[in-house]
């Protein structure tokens, strides 16, 4: 069974991952193709138009991983295009200092970019989407009056001129070539990034935040690295443009460009790169087909924004996406196989026991937890039970990091567990799924479960970007865990389906798988046969057997009696946040005032 | 000198405080905080400036006029960019299309009545003075909003309707209050109250259409820091706004005083994300 297994799988992922490269790629090459040979065909003026996209979407390229992918409301993205091109106008032209080579100009342009970048992107890790999109918005205008009221370094009003790339960039085909070399350039590593765990876990971070946390995704240090790229990419647009236009002025960075950049982001459609790639193409390329329109070109896009975000809010993308709109075989049953399950979770460390001492948490007035005591140890399937509003969402939460216990201490193998660091919990082994299942609906279920595996990657961001052999080998080694973890659950049929396609209960089956992932030491399950089939619930059991089997410590919180009584080694029973009875399963159903407060009759 | 600093703070602080309170009208109602609140200040002074100087008709009746097309934008605002995309709140949807309407309504403002800054008439003919008219009117409308909102959410019914809703939609839903119209009602109160910030405040800030993203941002700093929702949060930070950016215009200049604006903003922000007066607990799972 197990070898066949062995034999089956990995081949198949191979089959699956080549077919879906060569197929992303095709659209790629065929621009590749066309920007190569566009002087053959191109008159002068298209030229211009021509370069003029490539720079946009070096910039839109950068800023499509923060709003397309990690959905950050980034909206005066501008300010960095304007600070890259003063920065590189000015050091370039002199104006402060001895004048440098524009290429170094550049260089340092891309650094300012990248730590204004990350500047404008920290609130974002703090405040609510409105508020980020708000000081984005306050922030390009800053950047515009500093630059109109700075007259001794940018000239002020008057402006400053672009820099001149030297031979064999300075005609105006070199020039387009170095631009289209830099957007190509561009599209490779974000496409990379996008298909790598850093890509996953911006899309986890904005669809299923609690989720990217309970996998040990850091969300500041992720963002922030993106905003330094982004800023970067950015700023070197902002120096390309400058070059592009010969001559800048505050009046060439009007808010119309952020606008922009944001619509083509959202026409193309989130987590994709070929779809804002067209979106740019399109925008830059339709103002040339209705001149008489130009005075209202701001007003049309704006239009166009309300019209994207009320109509086709999945963007070109979803359009295109044809292989989605199959319909799935409408009788599927989930067969998982528990016998896979020692493979995937392989001999597990010994982590002791996952303990609760006397703690206690209230809310207002509430007592939610009053003193709870609570041993969870590896290889048994401990059942958390109660009526509702009895605490035991909040125990869990109390364990995953989301509350601080008021009072009292949880312990993993007698050390107490840092406070609130809720992506920590991931790299002591402890794994979580969630009473609605918390998954990134726009990306397949394979990648959903992939995510569950980030933080065993290997690769810096940086090798992802460059899509040296350790990101390879990550990618290779993730997608065959997560292969074999859709089987145990039994859903690895579906695997290359959109996620928000499935249904309720195969969404609680992927949660587990992604749970998987983690190899947990311990595994806490908020309601996992909640509205499930009877057949579900008995083909769950023998799964969560199996993980207990492993060695892992089971956590179920639940409110169906017969897998409570089951499945589970060890019952705590909760009443009004304390512990009403604990035993055996024969105990606690023998337990009279437990019967009384919920069993019932 | 600091008389002139107080006087103009204080003026520009209550347009501020009344856009601010735009915003949390239409936040209370929906949920959403939506850039036309700023558009909305900007309408009144454009609207009050066409109807009273340039098409000639009385004070009241421009007045009326120009509150009215404020209420309208507002109702617009509720139809085209907020019921839509309120089904998926977690999707923040309403940011982008809020900016797309507030955008639409600036450029058509600006290509249709004019990129440069129009004057504004002046309301009462009485002379010049050293507390003049253009400084106790937006005071005196923001007193007026005040103690109005507080009359309207303390003693009418529908006050009441608007406050079961700010509190919990669900629960006032079935209890049977009309949520819908509610919504709409208070999206047109928040349309008045924008225009009349605008409308008091218009001989200062003149009939402009690029008062419109100025006001979003400098009106969104007093529901920041006062805490969303907040109205008496909102005016005090409102006036503090006012007197410091008048102070810092005086000491270091026009456009640092706005950078030394922004960057007080975000500070305190990043320090207390929930505003000065207000917390927050939040629900993650």
């Amino acid at each position: 069974m197990d070898t066949q297994a062995t034999q089956l799988r990995p081949s198949r992922a191979d089959a699956r991952g080549t077919v879906s490269t060569f197929g992303t790629a095709l659209p790629f090459l065929a621009l590749l193709i066309v920007g190569i040979a566009f002087p053959l065909f191109g008159g002068g003026y298209w030229g211009v138009i021509a370069t003029r996209a490539c720079v946009y979407w070096v910039l839109v390229s950068g800023l499509n991983l923060v709003v397309g992918f990690a959905g950050q409301i980034a909206i005066g993205w501008v300010a960095l295009l304007t600070l890259g091109a003063y920065t590189t106008s000015v050091l370039a032209a002199g104006n402060v200092m001895p004048a440098l080579p524009p290429y170094l100009a550049l260089a340092i342009a891309a650094v300012v970019g990248a730590f204004f970048g990350l500047i404008i992107g920290l609130p974002a890790l703090r405040l609510r989407t409105f508020y980020f999109a708000i000081t984005t918005l306050g922030f390009a205008t800053i950047v515009t009056q500093v630059a109109l009221a700075w007259q001794s370094v940018t000239g002020g009003g008057v402006g400053v001129a672009g820099p001149v790339f030297p031979e064999p960039f300075s005609s105006q085909w070199g020039f387009y070539y170095f631009c289209f070399g830099l957007a190509a350039i561009c599209t490779w590593m974000t496409a990379n990034i996008a298909a790598s765990r850093f890509g996953r876990a911006l899309t986890a971070i904005r669809d299923a935040e609690v989720a990217a946390e309970a996998s040990g995704i850091a969300k500041p240090a992720l963002l922030g690295t993106v905003f330094l790229f982004s800023g970067a990419v950015a700023a070197v647009a902002g120096g390309l443009f400058a070059s592009l236009q010969s001559y800048i002025t505050p009046d060439a960075f009007t808010l119309d460009l952020s606008v922009l950049f944001f619509i083509a982001i959202l026409i193309g459609g989130r987590s994709s790169i070929f779809g804002p790639l067209l979106g740019t193409i399109l925008l830059t390329v339709l103002p040339e087909f209705a001149a008489p329109l130009v005075a209202w070109s701001t007003f049309l896009y704006a239009v166009l924004l309300l019209v994207i975000v009320l109509v086709i809010p999945g963007g070109i993308a979803e359009l295109l996406d044809f292989k989605n709109r199959r319909p799935l075989e409408s009788e599927r049953a989930i067969i998982p196989r528990p016998d896979l399950i020692e493979r995937l979770l392989g001999a597990a460390p010994d982590a002791g026991a996952l303990t609760l001492e006397q703690v206690a948490l209230s809310f207002g007035g509430v007592q939610a937890i009053d003193g709870l005591d609570l041993e969870i140890r590896p290889g048994r399937v401990h059942g958390l039970i109660g009526p509702n509003g009895s605490g035991k969402t909040t125990t869990l939460n109390v364990i995953s990091g989301y509350y601080a216990p008021q009072r009292g201490a949880v312990r993993l193998n007698g050390a107490a567990m840092p406070v609130l660091a809720r992506h920590r919990r991931a790299h002591m082994r402890i794994a979580r799924t969630f009473q609605t299942p918390r998954i990134v609906g726009s990306a397949s279920v394979l990648q959903n479960v992939m995510i569950g595996g980030t933080i065993d990657g290997a690769c810096t961001f940086v090798e992802s970007l460059l899509s040296l052999p350790r990101h390879r080998r990550d990618e290779a080694m993730l997608r065959d865990t997560a292969m074999l973890a859709l089987a145990a659950v039994g859903l690895e049929r579906l695997a290359s389906v959109r996620a928000d396609r499935l249904q309720h209960s195969e969404l609680r089956f992927t949660e587990i798988a992604r749970a998987l992932m983690l190899r947990p030491s311990f595994l806490l399950l908020d309601e996992p046969a909640a509205g499930l089939s009877v057949d579900e619930i008995a083909r769950l059991s023998g799964l969560l057997l199996a993980i207990a089997r492993a060695g892992t410590g089971v956590l179920l919180v639940e409110h169906h009696p017969d897998l409570i009584f089951d499945i589970c080694h060890y019952v705590t029973v909760l009443n009004l946040g304390r512990t009403l009875a604990a035993g055996t399963p024969a105990e606690i159903r023998s337990h009279r005032e437990v019967v009384n407060a919920y069993l019932g009759g | 000198m600091v008389e002139s600093i107080v006087s103009t703070g204080l003026a520009i602080g209550c347009i501020y405080a009344l856009i601010a309170i735009t915003y949390n009208v239409m936040f209370s109602a929906s949920r959403v905080f939506s850039f036309t609140a700023g558009t909305l200040g900007m309408a009144g002074g454009v609207l009050g400036s066409l109807f009273i100087a340039r098409m000639g008709m009385p004070v009241a009746v421009g007045f009326l006029l120009a509150l009215a097309g404020g209420a309208v934008l507002g109702i617009v605002t509720e139809v085209v960019a907020v019921r839509p995309v309120l089904k998926s709140l977690d999707q923040h949807l309403y940011v982008l299309s809020t900016l797309a309407l507030a955008l639409m309504v600036q450029q058509f403002t600006a290509i249709e009545w004019s990129t440069e800054p129009q004057p504004f008439p002046r309301l009462f003919d009485i002379a010049r003075g050293g507390f003049d008219q253009q400084f106790w009117l937006p005071m005196l409308a923001c007193a007026v909003v005040i103690v109005g909102l507080e009359l309207l959410y303390r003693h009418t019914l529908i006050g009441h309707a608007f406050l079961a809703i700010a509190e919990d939609n669900y629960a006032a839903r079935a209890l049977g209050l009309p949520e819908r119209r509610l919504r709409m009602a208070s999206f047109a109160l928040a349309g008045v109250i924008g225009a009349l910030a605008g409308f008091a405040g218009g001989e200062m800030l003149l009939a402009f259409f690029a008062n419109a993203p100025m006001l979003t941002f400098y009106g969104f700093v007093p529901v920041a820091l006062g805490g969303m929702g907040n109205n008496r949060g909102a005016v005090v930070a409102g006036l503090l706004l006012g007197l410091f950016q008048q102070t810092a215009n005086f000491l270091v200049g026009g456009i640092f005083a706005s950078v030394a604006v922004f960057t007080v903003f975000i500070i305190v922000l990043l320090a207390r994300p929930e505003g000065l007066a207000g917390s927050g607990l939040r629900r993650h799972v």
